[in-house]
């Protein structure tokens, strides 16, 4: 049976260690290629109609004119009359021509006549009253309410007031009775007012079934402090510094080419196959770098499906649409918000017993869902409540870590409150209750710990001003996150040849998270080979199919599947071998470029000469994962993580200044400790950016996004980063974990750190980020006006 | 972008024959850092393109007896590392340095800074500079205005003068010459700033056919100056409030104030109310904070931009304490 354990820490030559990444010399040099810099043959510029509205039909298009232009070899309708437009920028149709101002002035020639309908770009709480459009209840809705044991009078209530989509049969009701539902809640399904099919409407709002664990109700009543306020986090875009595109030409009537800028090389065909036609195995995917995803590249997108249909149109030659800057912020996915009302409650020593959260969000056109709230913490009394908003502010996706920053800001700000009610240190206050974070609250302790002491938080922490602030004051803030994922579906290549070389095929793609630099350590580190000495191809279907990185999925998955086929590829090389060194293969080892009897060094062969005896064909392995033939389960899942921040404000401008940020964090087996430092460094500056700066602001007469741009779409640049202190929890217990992905969770806890730290300085929280100046401000004066009503509130 | 007809003149005489009687039909390309981005973004499609960086007279400083003279194609860098302007000038070489990325410094002219575009994002997004809805109703009254104007606002112009060196060339008595083929004028850089009250005017009284030439600075001896910017990012950020101050000074009496306000109106905002809260006062905390009430007593917040009127405030305030202990270093 091969071993394929993760070598003890003394036998490691490479994992853990801190290795720079390959293609930094490529990055730093400008010779790394990104889709945005292929240039193919005859290339073609493609360039997409976008609606003007938020909300419209499509009524007619005339392509006509656009076609006759010079210089325009094609032109496709995306989406044609009758269709209708759900946010402003909507790809409508799409021209192809022989450079960029032809197609430009070919879009323009293309009459389009729309009707306009209503429009809702706000997110602001839904209304209360009682007549908030609803959609009516499901079987599947009525079903997910018992599954979370929503009490049998709520249910009736809701069943009541909504109304069912199609009458429950008798045999539905038979079955529901059978897993114990009880008649009033049946009499109650016969009951229901049947919305006549078809007259649902589309609502904006849809509240979500109520969830309820064990007796909020009770428990607030048995609370000796309850705080109650308001926190959130805006729609924010992904702003890719590359943004979405991609190169298309058909190589032959059957076949396509694809240069792609995706996080997702493997899962990109599958996604054209239908739309285009064409059987996903006769369409090639290639992609060496990529200039950011965040969550927000995982397909071809409508304008790649476009841009393939313009090649075919142009009779193959290749098409490039790479988005413009502004659709990059208006059309390429965003970060749905996330708002909530909430109200917590504790017993006098702290101890945490109930949570009532109504919340409320948009992810555009589609329903958001809740973020998991309360976060981290299993508070043992809950009453949840959702509203979903459906408007037209543009499509949300994934974004680094989906919903777990929105949730850190809404469940640690108002924890942070309840502390500050209680009149405890955050952190003392955090520590009573971990417990309730269940299996990871051993990690978290041990982080706290070593977070406060990197803050020196003892000293800095101050309980929240008394009376009124004015010039710079400081404060201390933090926030705990889980997250982190099991490694994806990955196969991995890996050849040995006679003359010593060795070659690895995987299909994955690295995202900036250094994913080539791990694969080449697992694999130098099994061989006992150097990094140099391997060639590692990647980004391209033609390889063995690995997944998307998404989730913090992908390091789990490339470096299992590559320690897998490299120990078979190594295990197969000493069955060869052994006779030569009169020994039995599993006495054998490979370190350092030799091949040698682990009892009798002296007895060894170099690699070349080792490979040499393969004679004429190389050896190929195919390591798999997951791959449950074959244990050990080589990756993990769930991460615990601590972020710290010490602010400045400006109590007379609103403007706030992160000073410091500690980010503890831990990862499983850490297979670079570089790399995975490097991903806590960007978690913290793209932290402070959607702390402070970054929010998509669209306007409610046009419905379109007005700063889709880089001006007013703020980043953290040089001056707004301040000292980040980063550490890594390592050692036995982690490592016996398995590689866990870190991509995501050191983005979590930013925003609410921020935030806390504001709220500590100033002595007043500000319900949303990010906190801009004009919302510290407001947030200052409510207190003041709160300070001269009560002195000493 | 639509395509356009590229002239490139080596004297002024040649550049204003080359442009229009009407705005719109030609532009003048110095550094390009705004023209271009407006372009590109389709917000001017000029048919001529007049290149102005073949005339190289209009670039350079010279100092005299009288002060400074800038070309008006002098680079935001060169001016800003100049040593005349760095020690009798501080306040105009910390705005300088402040007034964007090191990579439009590298580039951008002083003309074309201060004939630069609004950046107001309905401007921007091609709804106009004095953008109304199909009722005729104003966009910005109703719609997102927090960096829009707390003074000077009354009318349909709500966007704000985005210049942050224009401040401290005000506090400092700069004036404008101007070139056009009627000759010759020279004005206070302040009265170059006017507030359009239709679609086609433009925020300065520059004819389509007139051309900036330079910029003069009487000198600045005995005046204790500061420039104040406040931001969102440190970082390069459009600030949300600019103040300059030029005192003069007599003992510890303020003799004569220019205090100048930026980002608070459709144009430059010479706070007049605050410069006579001042003089003849011993600029104190008091003080101070009695000039800057004055400054913007009159402001009169849009729906979303009532701090900005705070943050105008606490601008011009902590200027004057600036200026006034030593200013700019």
């Amino acid at each position: 049976m091969p071993d394929y354990r993760w070598p003890d820490s003394e036998d490691r030559s490479l994992i853990g260690k801190r290795v720079p990444r390959v293609d930094s010399p490529l990055k730093v040099s400008g010779k790394a290629k990104y889709t945005y810099d292929v240039k193919r043959p005859e290339i073609l510029f493609g360039k997409v109609l976008r609606c003007p509205y938020a909300h419209a039909k499509i009524l007619s298009i005339d392509i006509r004119a656009a076609e006759r232009m010079p210089g325009v070899k094609a032109v496709h309708v995306i989406q044609g009359p009758g269709s209708i437009i759900h946010w402003a920028g909507d790809d409508v149709a799409a021209v192809a021509a022989v450079d960029e101002v032809t197609a430009e002035e070919a879009i323009r020639a293309i009459e389009v006549k729309y009707q306009r309908l209503p429009h809702l770009v706000n997110d602001a709480e839904p209304p209360t009253d009682s007549d908030l459009a609803r959609l009516p209840l499901g079987v599947d809705d009525i079903n997910e309410m018992l599954d979370k044991g929503v009490p049998a009078d709520e249910l009736i209530r809701q069943i009541q007031r909504e109304g069912v989509t199609a009458r429950v049969s008798e045999n539905e009701l038979d079955e529901l009775q059978t897993i114990g539902v009880n008649h009033a809640v049946l009499d109650a399904i016969r009951g229901a007012f049947v919305h006549p099919s078809g007259e649902v409407r589309r609502a904006n709002y849809r509240k979500d079934p109520v969830q309820i664990q064990g007796e909020p109700e009770q428990a607030f009543a048995a609370a000796d402090f309850i705080a109650e306020g308001l926190y959130g986090a805006s729609a924010i875009a992904h702003c890719c510094l590359e943004s979405h595109g991609s190169i298309s030409e058909w190589t032959d009537r059957n076949h396509l080419l694809v240069h792609m800028s995706t996080q997702n090389v493997s899962g990109i065909a599958g996604q054209m196959a239908a739309p285009l036609r064409v059987p996903a195995a006769n369409i090639r995917v290639h992609q060496d770098h990529v200039g950011g995803g965040f969550g927000s590249k995982f397909g071809p997108d409508r304008w790649g499906i476009a841009a393939a249909e313009l090649s075919r149109k142009a009779g193959g030659r290749p098409v490039r649409i790479m988005l413009e800057r502004d659709a990059e912020l208006k059309v390429a996915g965003a970060r749905p918000s996330a708002y909530a009302r909430v109200k917590v409650g504790a017993k006098k020593d702290g101890t945490l017993l109930a949570w009532h959260s109504e919340s409320w969000g948009t992810a555009g056109p589609g329903a958001g869902a809740m973020p998991p709230i309360p976060y981290v913490f299993d508070i043992p009394h809950q009453r949840l409540e959702y509203t979903a908003i459906r408007n037209h502010v543009g499509p949300a996706r994934p974004w680094r870590g989906s919903n777990h920053s929105q949730a850190a800001v809404i469940t640690m700000c108002a924890l942070d409150d309840l502390a500050a009610k209680l009149k405890m240190d955050p952190l003392d206050f955090f520590l009573k209750n971990l417990a309730l974070t269940g299996p990871m609250q051993d990690v978290y302790r041990e982080e706290v710990e070593i977070a406060a002491s990197l803050m020196e938080w003892k000293s800095k922490w101050r309980p929240w001003p008394k009376s009124g602030v004015s010039g710079v004051v400081r404060g201390v803030g933090f926030s705990i996150h889980t997250g982190g994922g099991r490694g994806h579906a990955s196969d991995c290549d890996l050849s040995i040849h006679p003359d010593g070389s060795v070659e690895i095929k995987v299909a994955t793609q690295d995202i900036g998270t250094g994913t080539r630099t791990i694969i080449l350590m697992v694999a130098a580190d099994t061989l006992g080979v150097p990094m140099e000495s391997i060639a590692l191809h990647i980004g391209d279907t033609l390889y063995p199919p690995s997944g998307g990185s998404g989730g913090s999925t992908t390091p789990g998955g490339v470096s299992a599947s590559t320690r897998r086929a490299a120990v078979d590829a190594r295990d197969a090389l000493f069955a060869r071998v052994a006779s030569a060194l009169s020994a039995q293969p599993e006495e054998l080892e490979s370190v350092n470029g030799t091949i040698r009897v682990k009892t009798d060094p002296q007895r060894w062969l170099s690699w070349q000469e080792a490979c040499s005896k393969l004679g004429a064909i190389s050896l190929n392995m195919r390591g798999r994962n997951p791959n449950r033939n074959t244990p050990p389960d080589l990756t993990g899942s769930g991460v615990g993580g601590v972020t710290m921040a010490e602010v400045e404000v400006d109590a007379d401008t609103g403007v706030v200044r992160a000073r410091k940020m500690v980010a503890v964090q831990d990862c499983g087996l850490i297979l670079n400790r570089k790399l995975a430092e490097s991903s806590c460094y960007g978690g913290l500056i793209m932290g402070i950016s959607y702390a402070l700066f970054e929010e998509k602001i669209m306007d409610r007469t046009s419905g379109q996004m007005l700063n889709p741009n880089m001006e007013f779409y703020r980043l953290a640049g040089f001056n707004d980063i301040p000292e980040l202190v980063v550490h890594l929890m390592t050692g036995g217990k982690y490592d016996e974990r398995g590689v866990i992905g870190i991509g995501e969770p050191p983005v979590i806890s930013p925003g609410a750190a921020i935030s806390n730290a504001v709220a500590n300085a100033i002595g007043v929280r500000v319900p949303f980020l990010p906190l801009t100046p004009d919302r510290v401000l407001t947030a200052l004066d409510s207190r003041e006006q709160l300070l001269e009503k009560q002195p000493g509130a | 972008m639509k395509s356009f007809e590229y002239a490139s003149p080596t004297s002024t005489e040649q550049a204003v024959s080359l442009l229009a009687r009407e705005w719109g039909q030609a532009e003048i390309l110095a550094g390009g850092t705004d023209l271009l981005a407006l372009m590109k973004d389709d917000i001017v499609a000029p048919r001529r393109l007049v290149n102005i960086k073949g005339i190289t007279h209009l670039e350079g400083v010279s100092a005299d007896a009288r002060g400074l003279r800038i070309g008006a194609l002098t680079r935001l860098s060169d001016l800003a590392g100049h040593a005349e302007i760095q020690r009798g000038y501080p306040a105009l070489a910390e705005a300088l340095i402040e007034s964007a990325s090191p990579q439009i410094r590298n580039m951008a002219t002083l003309g074309g800074n201060l004939c630069q575009r609004p950046r107001c994002w309905y401007f921007r997004n091609g709804f106009g500079l004095l953008p109304e809805d199909e009722t005729g109703k104003e966009l910005i009254a109703q719609g997102e205005n927090r960096y829009h104007a707390i003074l000077g606002n009354d009318g349909p112009a709500k966007f704000v003068s985005p210049s942050t060196i224009v401040p401290a060339l005000i506090a400092y008595g700069a004036t404008l010459k101007l070139e056009s083929p009627k000759g010759r004028r020279e004005l206070p850089l302040e009265e170059f700033y006017r507030i359009p009250t239709t679609e086609a005017e433009r925020e300065h009284n520059l004819q389509p056919y007139e051309l900036v030439t330079e910029v003069s600075l009487p000198p600045a001896k005995y005046a204790s100056a500061a420039h104040y910017e406040i931001r969102h990012r440190q970082a390069f950020d459009w600030p949300l409030a600019v103040a300059a101050v030029v005192l003069r000074m007599n003992g510890r009496h303020v003799q004569s104030a220019r205090i100048v306000m930026g980002q608070v109106a459709p144009v430059p905002w010479l706070a007049q109310e605050a410069a006579q809260a001042l003089t003849g006062k011993i600029v104190s905390a008091e003080t101070a904070k009695l000039a800057a009430a004055a400054a913007v007593r009159n402001a009169k917040p849009l729906s979303q931009n009532a701090f900005k009127v705070r943050l105008a405030r606490v601008a011009v305030e902590r200027a004057i304490l600036k200026a006034a202990s030593g200013g700019t270093a």
